[in-house]
Formats: structure tokens, C-alpha cells, sequence
């Protein structure tokens, strides 16, 4: 199972550091989201992007987490060279993830 | 409300202020003010907006002007300056990305302050109808109004945050609304193409219910909110803004009907005892060319267009500051180990951050020489030169910035 098939994601850019919001459409998965994506998980699947710390913020109350992910905008939006400086398209990359159907007990 | 004014907005401004004394400021706010003018005086809204942007004070000359010429009045512009805090900055100051000011590469040409909810708060109390700033945060430009209208104490942390929260869900406008939220089949919305902009009604505690135009396309859910709440933000607990520390962890979002959320619960500590300012530097030049490939084997005769363009910038290597090459379509968003083997087309794209124009303008010139000294069948060569604006932040102690309000008076 993909990420894609429980959850939604947006990316924010600020300097050169990219946070995506990771929010479940249904509250249940919630537990499957926080033991699947983990800050490793997210490091790991955008390998040659994030170069820096990657760290996790919890909303249960929302369904919803933010990974923060240092050095991650090829130095900065503004002198940036990549075609998507701004990393407005991590979040969708992220949507591929591979993730387990059901939590672990 | 319109919040116009990105990372280094700014700073580009400061170069069109340096050319002319009355530019500087946001090239739409003809545009903008014409469009909305007539319908806002009428109905006695007031309009609250950061196309300041390095001159305020030009963009309120202009405002009044553009008010006469369509015979509106009497109307009270004031333009809040008072962000350009560069005389404030010293080769030492810290930078927040690591270092000091002076270890960053590059020329100095602006630094501006974030200013805080206070100035907009004392224009509406003397009157103000259309309000132009420079820099202020995104969301309190919203605060703003709320704390005008419900004379919410400075210190009224809890109020302050939530009220922090509603405006940071309203200040990317569409994108709360349905806008960057579409994903065909998982996430449907409808009518993007009249995408309906969101308002709140907020009441005395601020609690808000967001909202859009009935008829208008887009979608105000839940989801398209929680999107929005979490943009560009990384700490929920602490959310960082000149009027408070806010914190969302306690936000709920309650569909109350279609195109209806309410939004409750969110609070804050103490503000900041600093404010974080924005420097731009002038750092080299930006220059690029693209070509594309298509049909059998486009994807090697892009990357060998590459490596003979590589190949033939080395005699430029004490020019170039950084190289990148990409395969649009195939690695230039993220790097894949191995390319498709059935690409039906893909573009090459070469970047540099160079020292000079003239070496930006070589990228360019290589890529276009490919059409006949490179592989076979390249096309749509297109290139581009500009100077690279780069941003880095500092904090400077909030007593050493100063808001200062001019006024345009239109009778």
C-alpha cells in the first residue's frame, strides 16, 4: 500500500528548510501514519534531496504530521538552481511511500 | 486583505527603488486598488495590504493618485515603513542560518524587519481606510483588524493565537479554498478555474468560521484547512510572529456545513523578544538554457547534450559558482538511480550560479549551440540571465525597530 491511499500532503518552504504535512483522511489510520512514516522513513524516500536533520511533529488531534527537513532547498529558495526551487513538489513525492496495510500490534 | 510579498520580494524591490525613487513598490497595486476600490468604498470595507513592499510610501502617493483619477473620496491611505532596519545591521550581526553577516558570499542590498500587528492596529484607530505596508508578518496583517475591532489586549496571549492561527489560514487566500489541493481522484474539487477566495467571520473570541462566496468554485473542508494550517510551518507549539507565540497544537476544525469550517482552539505565549528580519544579497547571476529531446533513445541524447556542454564550461570553471544539470521528466525534481527505459520526450537543462553576467550568458549560449554541434534532433532551445538575489535571516532586539506611518489624504 502506498502513503497515497491514506493520507495527503502539502510542502512549505522557508530559507532552506522544506516541511510537508502528512494528514490522514480518516482519524483511524492515524496509528498506522505515525509507526509508517517515520523522520527515517521520509530521509530515506527522499534520498539526494534532504541532505540535513529531518524531524517530526505531531497533531493527533488533527490526524496530521509535520516533518521539518533541514537543508533540503539546495541552500535556499532564492539561490537555489533546482527547477522546483521552492520544493512545492516534495509533498506529492512523499504520496509514493510504501507503507504496511495494517499497524503493527 | 491582499498579502503579496514572498521570501525576497523585497529585496528585488529595493533594486527597482534604487533605479527610481517612486518605484519599489507592488507592480499590481494599479491593478489591485482599480479593480477594488469602487465596490470597497462603497460598502466602507478597508483595504489592508503589504504591496508596499520596499516603498510604501511611493505606494501610497500612487494609491491617492489612483483614487482621484477614479474620483473616489474622502479616503485616509496610510503607509507603514519602518521595516528597513539595514542601518541596523552590522558585519557582525548573527546570522540565524549559521555565521555572521559578514561570511555571507555576496553584496548587502536590503534587510528588512517583520513588523507585528501595532502599526495596522493604530492606522485603523486614527482612521485609516486603505492601509499599504512594507514587510509585516503574513498573518498579522489579519490579526490586525481583529485586534482593531475586538480591542484585544497586547498581552491577550490565548486571543492573540488564535486569532494568529485564523490569519495564517487566510493568507495564501485561494490555497485555503481549494486552491493547491487538487489531486484528480483522491482529492476532486470543483470549479478550480472561478476559485472562490475565503472569508472569515470571527467573533470577539476569535473564533472564526471560514468561508467562500456561495457559487463560487473551489472547497473549504476540513482537509483543505488542515493543508493550509500546517504550510510553511514547522513547530505547531511555537509558531513564531512579532505579536505572539502561537501554538496550534489545540486547533480543531469543524465542518459546520458545505464550505463551512470552524476553526477554535488555537493559543500562544509570550511574543518574541526579538524580531527575525530578512537580508538580501546580491550574489552572482543566475543563468540557464534548456533543449529537449523526443522519440527512441531521447534520454541519452539528452544526457550525452549534458556532458558535452559539461564538458565545454570547464573553461569557464573559475566563473561558475554552481553547476546543476537536470533531465526534465526524469530527474530534475528527484534524482532516480536509472532513467525509463520507454521516455517518449524529455529537456535537458543546464544551471549556473555564475560571478558574472557575461558568464551567465554563456549557459545559454552553449545549450543553443547544441542545435548544430550537438546530438541529433534538439529543439526549443530557450535561455535566460538574471541576477540572483539571495536571502539569509538575522534577529535584531525589538526596541532598535521603529514603525513610522506616513499619511496620503485623498478629500
Amino acid at each position: 500500500m502506498k502513503l497515497r491511499d491514506i493520507a495527503h500532503t502539502r510542502s512549505g518552504d522557508k530559507g532552506d528548510i522544506s516541511n510537508i504535512s502528512v494528514i490522514v483522511y480518516r482519524q483511524e489510520d492515524f496509528v498506522l501514519l505515525r509507526q509508517a512514516v517515520t523522520p527515517e522513513a521520509v530521509k530515506g524516500h527522499l534520498q539526494g534531496i534532504v541532505k540535513g536533520e529531518v524531524t517530526r511533529h505531531e497533531l493527533p488531534s488533527l490526524g496530521v504530521l509535520n516533518f521539518v527537513m533541514h537543508r533540503a532547498l539546495g541552500g535556499g529558495v532564492t539561490r537555489s538552481l533546482a527547477l522546483d526551487a521552492h520544493g512545492k513538489c516534495f509533498a506529492a513525492l512523499l504520496l509514493d511511500l510504501e507503507i504496511p496495510c495494517e499497524p503493527a500490534d | 486583505m491582499f498579502e503579496c510579498l514572498a521570501e525576497r520580494t523585497i529585496a528585488l524591490a529595493v533594486r527597482a527603488k534604487q533605479d527610481d525613487p517612486e518605484k519599489g513598490y507592488d507592480p499590481l497595486l494599479q491593478e489591485r486598488l482599480s479593480a477594488v476600490l469602487p465596490a470597497a468604498t462603497a460598502n466602507k470595507v478597508k483595504i489592508i495590504s503589504n504591496m508596499g513592499a520596499a516603498n510604501p510610501v511611493a505606494a501610497a502617493r500612487a494609491a491617492s493618485a489612483i483614487a482621484r483619477k477614479m474620483g473616489i473620496g474622502p479616503l485616509n491611505i496610510a503607509a507603514i515603513a519602518g521595516d528597513d532596519v539595514l542601518a541596523e545591521i552590522s558585519d557582525t550581526s548573527p546570522l540565524l542560518e549559521g555565521g555572521i553577516v559578514a561570511e555571507w558570499p555576496g553584496e548587502l542590498i536590503a534587510a528588512n524587519v517583520y513588523l507585528g500587528a501595532d502599526p495596522i492596529v493604530q492606522a485603523l484607530a486614527e482612521g485609516a481606510d486603505i492601509i499599504l505596508t512594507g514587510r509585516v508578518a503574513d498573518p498579522s496583517l489579519f490579526l490586525a483588524p481583529m485586534i482593531h475591532e475586538f480591542g484585544w489586549p497586547a498581552d491577550d496571549w490565548r486571543r492573540l493565537g488564535q486569532g494568529t492561527a485564523v490569519g495564517h489560514l487566510l493568507e495564501c487566500a485561494g490555497q485555503v479554498s481549494g486552491g493547491y489541493y487538487a489531486d484528480p481522484g483522491f482529492k476532486d474539487v470543483p470549479g478550480l478555474a472561478n476559485l472562490g477566495f475565503p472569508f472569515a467571520d470571527v467573533d470577539a473570541n476569535g473564533e472564526a468560521v471560514i468561508s467562500k462566496l456561495p457559487g463560487s468554485g473551489g472547497l473549504v473542508t476540513a482537509a483543505t484547512c488542515k493543508e493550509q494550517l500546517l504550510y510553511e510551518l514547522h513547530d505547531p507549539s511555537c509558531y513564531l510572529t512579532p505579536d505572539v507565540t502561537a501554538d496550534f497544537r489545540g486547533v480543531r476544525l469543524e465542518q459546520r456545513g458545505p464550505d463551512t469550517v470552524a476553526v477554535s482552539g488555537g493559543t500562544g505565549t509570550a511574543r518574541p523578544k526579538q524580531l527575525k528580519a530578512t537580508l538580501g544579497y546580491h550574489e552572482g547571476y543566475f543563468g540557464e538554457g534548456q533543449i529537449s529531446y523526443a522519440g527512441p533513445g531521447c534520454v541519452p541524447r539528452a544526457n550525452l547534450a549534458l556532458r558535452i556542454v559539461e564538458e565545454r564550461l570547464k573553461r569557464l570553471a573559475g566563473e561558475i559558482i554552481e553547476l546543476r544539470l537536470d533531465l526534465i521528466g526524469v530527474n530534475a525534481i528527484a534524482p532516480v538511480a536509472r532513467p525509463p527505459a520507454e521516455q517518449t520526450e524529455v529537456r535537458a537543462r543546464i544551471a549556473a550560479r555564475t560571478r558574472t553576467p557575461q558568464a551567465a550568458a554563456w549557459i545559454g549560449r552553449e545549450v543553443e549551440a547544441l542545435y548544430t554541434n550537438g546530438p541529433a534532433g534538439g529543439g526549443g532551445v530557450t535561455q535566460s540571465v538574471r541576477p540572483v538575489v539571495a536571502v539569509a535571516s538575522t534577529l535584531i532586539a525589538r526596541e532598535r525597530v521603529t514603525p513610522r506611518t506616513h499619511w496620503e489624504i485623498v478629500s
